[in-house]
């Protein structure tokens, strides 16, 4: 059996864009940055005054969420996609359905890694089906884990629109695919390492750069 | 030819190093001067251990009728580079060696061979079928001169038969060699039966099928006063069984095979057909009971039981396969690995487990089994210091069913000679 | 780490929990109305059967097939294995057609083995001899799993899910032919690898004579086990046993070792009824158990597609792992 250890931050990472990190052999560790190395680009408020913009922007372009389901993608696509039903409730004072969308199975680079374990799919009960989906995922780089969820639901059903929404977008587009809504844009080099932290997975909420160990065997970049 | 050979620096029986002169087929002297004789050819011998030519009680040629495993050429070449110079040949051929005819014909072609004395084993019963005595009379008095019998392959079960068989024999000398396996205990019986056959999901062959009929034939020979050969022991129980029998008095003798000297069940694992034998391999406590037997003389002496199998018959699943290990080449070097590099048996021990007495075993004809003056030079010059990794492509055997294949094992026989003229030069055939 | 599944003791138990989370998540797709990933794709399965079985080899096809995997079925009736081609002819002609995997049931215990000498693919062990049936262990731990409330579940965890506990201090009673049974050892392994206690009810002759080393505790009396399991597991036993003197009569083995009604009412509240199939109803359970509620034998069933498609996923669906 592949040697996936679902429980460590490695592996989490792998199904975030940035798998192009130190941690492509599955059983390494998390990237070895040391504190000096690196960089805090976003603090909690600051990820926190984002994700309320952002719910304000899927409320004006949406007319008001009308029709939409937001489906975070694993790991830390979950997280934002409920934060960001929670404002938009707050502020129509309707609940907007949510949920994840698992894309391991539908990835372009399966065969460069033993096989990954897979992240939960949770699609809301009344189905995507004529729905404006709202993707969100932490960081958009490649775009392929994005078109890794298209296909996903293109599975699951016939969406009137699909949106993307991002926290970070940091550049390096390999395929034809922009983010509707953009928390930060964050130009990067190759050679770094982008990482959203969030309180309800790593404990705290930050983004931080760094630059990747040399070890990493370079994966191209499998991002979103 | 045998011509004049001054084989210089040996070491008899792992003793001190002397010469040994052999003329006109005998030993001419041990020891000596060290002055070669005029026109003798001499072999440096310096560090080779010298053993008298190994003699096996249990061996399958598997000529007439798998030519396709074995014949009796190259199954005599593969003993002659093993070190012997005489070897038993199991009867259950095609046709079975169950008449005069068939033994004199593979005795003939041993000679025909020449590349070491072959003695065929008849058979007991007609076709091994286990229901009537074969003529085991003629077999005795034909030129192939058969003194031990037996149904190896199969097991005389038959109580009355085998109570027949042995009182038989008495009236000129033989010896039924018995293949221990009771039959309704081990039908369809595929590997020693214990944790490992549990876990591996084989058909277990309990130790008691072999220990049975060992204890029954020991009693029956001792009532009828005739003598009895277990061949290949493979457990504990039969060991003390026979260590028992042979405290009375009976006249009971035994062999171990090579592989039980060393192998255990565990070899299982992975299924690999090449590990699948009659009597099957067993656990590290038979094993170190069959060595203490071996060292203490219960056993009195190793066989090989070579039982040659084309790939076919081994390139199976584990049910399907032919039960048999190829030995005859390696069984010197398992039995240093197993008794003489762990101190339980010297070489002159050696000597006495695989040449003197299983000559004795097999009533020989004429003196042997021994490096004295005066006797037949059959000899085997052996260095214990070497040592390589076994590759059965080398066997001079039609067979490669080793289960050593891979394994490195001490030990190579450098020269074989049978009543003075030399089988095997340096490692090859002469 | 192993790239074959061939016994139950290749899997570490964070390798079972992975098969078993990973089939939780999939076990969903056949909710949705297309039942159909594409991760398989362009990968050739092969289905090599020695033995019928239509049961296994319909859940490996439809697992395989759900993963868009292509699969050739080849049964030993009346193909040239039937003529006498040896397993190993067989295996090269399979490496010829380029199988990535191959998945192997057969009479002979080792022959799945053997055959991973004699291919490059992945072989996956679906029954071989009296040695072991792993997938079938798989899929009775997930079903035990779920039964117990001890799934993967939606939770903060990595990827929205929380992972699924294991089986630690569930009680299990295994009854039947042990001694001829892949299922029960390959049982007894992974359910030890899971953290539950077995227990082994049989009479002394269909017990291997070294059981006492399994990590199980070993019973002659079923009543007395009975209302001490969570999980009681009937093994199917064979007719033909009983003219080998395993047991004197049909009768007798169903009134000592039997799940009648009787017994079924002895069992604990939780407890459930578990059966590899094919069931030999009267034999060894009684029709009204297989058919209760407390029966998981349907559902088992469905259930090991679920888990198949996990196994093929993990084993193929990456890069391949150094054997």
């Amino acid at each position: 059996m592949p040697a996936v250890d679902p429980a460590s931050p490695s592996a989490a990472n792998s199904g975030t864009a940035n798998s192009g990190t130190a941690n492509s052999g599955a059983a390494a560790g998390p990237a070895r940055d040391t504190p000096a190395a690196r960089k805090a680009v976003l603090a909690a408020a600051e990820i926190r005054r984002a994700l309320t913009r952002i719910a304000h922007e899927i409320l004006e372009r949406t007319d008001g969420a009308a029709g939409v389901v937001l489906l975070g993608i694993p790991t830390r696509g979950v997280p934002l996609a409920r934060r960001l039903a929670d404002r938009i409730e707050q502020v129509e004072g309707q609940p907007v359905p949510y949920g994840s969308l698992d894309v391991t199975m539908y990835r372009d680079d399966l065969r460069l890694r033993p096989a990954r374990a897979l992240g939960r799919t949770d699609v809301p009960a009344a189905g995507i089906d004529g729905a404006v989906v709202v993707l969100v995922d932490d960081v958009l780089y490649s775009g392929r884990t994005v078109r890794a969820a298209l296909d996903a639901l293109h599975d699951l059903g016939r969406p009137r629109a699909v949106q993307l929404a991002v926290l970070i977008d940091r550049g390096h587009r390999e395929l034809p695919v922009r983010a509707d809504y953009v928390g930060k844009n964050l130009p990067t080099s190759k050679q770094e390492v982008v990482r959203v932290l969030l309180t309800e997975v790593d404990g705290e909420d930050a983004v931080v750069l760094s630059r990747a160990a040399p070890a990493a065997t370079a994966s191209t970049g499998s991002g979103a | 030819m045998t011509g004049t050979w001054l084989i210089r620096g040996a070491r008899p029986l792992g003793g001190e190093p002397a010469d040994i002169v052999v003329r006109d087929g005998l030993i001419d002297s041990v020891g000596g001067d060290g002055g070669a004789p005029a026109g003798a050819q001499v072999l440096d011998a310096s560090g080779l251990v010298a053993l008298p030519g190994l003699v096996d009680l249990h061996t399958h040629l598997r000529e007439p009728g798998r030519e396709d495993a074995e014949t009796v050429e190259t199954g005599t070449r593969a003993a002659a580079l093993g070190g012997f110079t005489a070897v038993h040949a199991m009867a259950n051929t095609e046709p079975v060696a169950d008449t005069a005819g068939v033994v004199e014909q593979i005795w003939r072609l041993g000679r025909q061979a020449g590349h070491c004395d072959v003695h065929p084993v008849g058979a007991v019963t007609v076709g091994l079928a286990g229901a009537h005595l074969a003529e085991l009379g003629a077999m005795a008095d034909s030129a192939a001169r058969v003194r031990v019998f037996s149904d190896d392959g199969r097991c005389v079960s038959d109580a009355v038969l085998m109570r027949r068989a042995l009182e038989y024999v008495k009236a000129f000398g033989g010896v039924i060699a018995q293949h221990a396996q009771e039959p309704r205990l081990t039908e369809g019986a595929q590997l020693n039966e214990g944790e490992v056959s549990g876990r591996l999901g084989l058909t277990g062959w309990p130790a008691v099928a072999e220990e049975a009929i060992v204890a029954r034939d020991c009693l029956l020979a001792a009532h009828v006063g005739s003598a009895l050969h277990v061949c290949h022991v493979s457990t504990a129980g039969s060991v003390e069984i026979i260590r028992w029998a042979k405290s009375k008095g009976w006249r009971v003798t035994a062999e171990v095979t090579p592989h039980h000297l060393l192998l255990t069940d565990d070899c299982a694992d992975g299924y690999d057909p090449v590990f699948k034998v009659n009597p099957p391999l067993r656990t590290a406590a038979d094993v170190a009971a069959l060595r203490a037997g071996l060292a203490d003389g219960t056993i009195d002496c190793v066989a090989t039981d070579h039982a040659p199998h084309p790939v076919e018959d081994k390139e199976t699943e584990w049910d399907t396969a032919a039960f048999g290990m190829t030995g005859l080449e390696t069984a010197l070097r398992v039995v240093q690995a197993a008794m003489v590099d762990t101190g339980l048996l010297d070489w002159a021990g050696v000597a006495d487990r695989m040449s003197r007495r299983p000559a004795a075993i097999g009533r020989l004809p004429g003196p042997g089994g021994a490096l004295e003056p005066g006797l037949p030079a059959s000899l085997t010059l052996y260095d214990a210091s070497a040592s390589d990794t076994v590759d059965p492509r080398a066997h001079a055997s039609m067979s490669r069913n080793s289960p050593f294949a891979g394994r490195v094992l001490p030990g190579r026989v450098v020269a074989t000679f049978r009543r003075g003229a030399p089988t095997v030069l340096d490692g090859k055939l002469a | 780490m192993n790239r074959h599944l061939i016994s139950a003791a290749d899997l570490t138990r964070d390798d079972a929990l992975l098969i078993l989370d990973t089939a939780d998540e999939l076990a969903r797709v056949s909710d949705r109305p297309i039942k159909k990933l594409p991760t398989l794709r362009g990968r050739t399965v092969v289905n090599l059967f020695f033995e019928d079985s239509t049961r296994t080899r319909i859940s490996f096809e439809a697992a395989a097939k759900r993963l868009s995997a292509d699969v050739i079925n080849f049964s030993a009736k009346g193909s040239s294995v039937a003529k006498g081609e040896s397993l190993k002819d067989t295996a090269l002609t399979l490496e010829a057609m380029g199988a990535d995997a191959v998945v192997i049931r057969h009479s002979a215990s080792g022959a799945p083995a053997r055959l991973a000498g004699w291919v490059r693919g992945t072989v996956v062990n679906a029954g071989d001899g009296s040695h072991e049936h792993p997938t079938q262990a798989l899929l009775d731990a997930f079903t035990i799993r779920r039964k117990f409330g001890r799934s993967a579940g939606p939770g903060p965890g990595r990827g929205g899910s929380a992972p699924g506990g294991a089986l630690d201090g569930l009680r299990v009673t295994i009854v039947g032919d042990v001694l001829h049974s892949r299922v029960a050892r390959s049982n007894v392994l992974l359910l030890h690898t899971l953290g539950a206690e077995v227990t082994l009810v049989a009479p002394p002759t269909l017990l291997p004579v070294a059981v006492g080393a399994w990590p199980a505790t070993v019973s002659y009396d079923l009543d007395s086990a009975l209302p001490k399991t969570d999980v009681v597991m009937m093994l199917r036993v064979q007719q033909e046993r009983m003219n080998a003197a395993y047991f004197p009569s049909v009768r007798e083995y169903s009134r000592r070792y039997g799940l009648d009604g009787a017994r079924m009412a002895q069992l604990p509240e939780q407890a459930i009824v578990m059966h590899p199939g094919p069931v030999n109803r009267g034999v060894e359970i009684a029709a009204e158990v297989a058919d209760s509620a407390r029966s998981t034998i349907v559902e088992q069933v469905a259930n090991g597609v679920s888990v198949r498609m996990a196994v093929l996923y993990l084993l193929l669906g990456g890069a391949e792992a150094q054997s």
